[in-house]
């Protein structure tokens, strides 16, 4: 092959690609864990204000289209060959903590939107929901970065 | 209504005339969507749209005809057809006809989709379908507008037939996620502050709310299919230096 590293143009693809997947699937678990298994979640629980209602339905209508982009701009990639192993995990990762963070700390406590569960005391769920999530994000930017300090290394 | 079941009816009738006119074969498989999609409008125009009162009967019906009914009508390919049937002089004036400016507008993402959206929080915000559930005429007139605001809505995102000035695909799938996400918005809107006098709101508005919900992600996927499918084309020619096999 004429060049082994992808060029800037398929690099900046395939980093877009993971994270709108990252977004998607977190999405997607949010949504089929918390509302349709475990029921914690409600459609709406009424308490909210319009910035929130507003938040939500952009979150719920992004995360479904992202996933459907990051799919399509993931084949695209790899037809190219210009797919690299770290940097789209990395950039997965990142996309994942991210909406988890988001959720959590903007959803939850900022805009209180909803909660993770109703009735009990929160601080452990809130923990438990957060703390992986920033772990995500966290491991997902060093996955990014190495990708980009050592890029040939990774192929 | 009947007199929107005869024009959905003539509808029909044209498309499957045109095919016959048409001058290359003309896929089965777009006929078949656009009878599908006249047929999904007619359900709901003869069916829940002719209920009362009852928001779960109304939103299936708002699902049918605005949302499944414009997306097979828009796979239909209508524009290319009537292209393709025309005699090339007349083709000619419509393809310049649709280059003018009012309908080249109606063809953007960004015009159509928010305009379809503004529509229906109009309707649904203001209480104007309430008022459209008593007169025939109304709701007629209502039907009509949900069909065609989504079919403008859908053509302008997919871009099935031909467009003066086709938005990339980034936007297109922006503008379509915009309008899903106010279509959840609206749903839940409606969920907690039901129109006065109707039954069945909450179903009602969780119906609507996860129908559009598989509806756009099918929009989405199509959309998105169709653009892997034609960058084909645009990375063989990107890519002359590798010596690929035709």
């Amino acid at each position: 092959m004429a060049d082994a590293l992808p060029r800037p143009p398929a690099r900046r693809r395939l980093l877009v690609s993971g994270l709108l997947l990252g977004l998607g699937v977190a999405g997607a678990v949010d949504e089929i864990v918390f509302h349709q298994i475990l029921h914690w979640h409600h459609f709406y629980d009424r308490a909210s204000g319009a910035a929130g209602l507003v938040s939500d339905g952009l979150l719920h209508a992004g995360t479904f289209s992202a996933a459907v982009a990051g799919m399509a701009l993931l084949a695209d990639a790899r037809r190219r060959g210009s797919f690299v192993p770290a940097l789209w995990w990395g950039a997965v990762l990142t996309g994942a903590g991210a909406f988890q963070v988001w959720d959590g700390v903007v959803h939850h406590k900022l805009l209180r939107l909803h909660q993770v569960r109703y009735g009990v005391d929160l601080t452990g769920y809130d923990v438990a929901w957060i703390v992986p999530g920033a772990l995500l994000l966290v491991t997902g930017v060093v996955l990014l970065r190495r990708s980009r300090e050592r890029p040939a290394a990774l192929r | 209504m009947s007199v929107l079941l005869v024009l959905l009816a003539a509808a029909a009738a044209a498309y499957v005339a045109a095919t016959w006119r048409c001058r290359s074969p003309w896929p089965l498989a777009r006929t078949a969507a656009w009878l599908a999609g006249v047929a999904a409008a007619a359900v709901a125009v003869a069916g829940p749209l002719t209920v009362h009162g009852d928001l779960r009967a109304h939103m299936a019906g708002h699902l049918l005809v605005g949302m499944v009914a414009p997306l097979l009508l828009v796979l239909g390919a209508p524009v290319t057809l009537v292209l393709r049937a025309l005699p090339v002089p007349a083709a000619r004036r419509v393809s310049r006809l649709l280059r003018a400016a009012p309908l080249r507008w109606l063809a953007d993402p960004l015009v159509a989709v928010p305009a379809n959206a503004a529509g229906l929080w109009l309707l649904y915000g203001t209480g104007l379908h309430g008022a459209a559930g008593h007169s025939p005429g109304w709701s007629a007139l209502l039907a009509a507008h949900l069909l065609v605001s989504g079919y403008l809505a859908t053509a302008s995102v997919l871009a099935v037939d031909p467009a003066a000035h086709r938005r990339g695909v980034g936007v297109r799938a922006v503008a379509l996620a915009g309008g899903a996400a106010a279509h959840d918005v609206l749903a839940k809107v409606l969920y907690a502050h039901p129109p006065a006098g109707v039954t069945g709101a909450e179903e009602g508005a969780r119906l609507v709310y996860d129908g559009g919900t598989v509806v756009t992600l099918l929009t989405a996927a199509l959309l998105w299919h169709r653009w892997y499918v034609s960058r084909e084309a645009v990375r063989a020619a990107a890519q002359p230096a590798a010596p690929v096999a035709a």
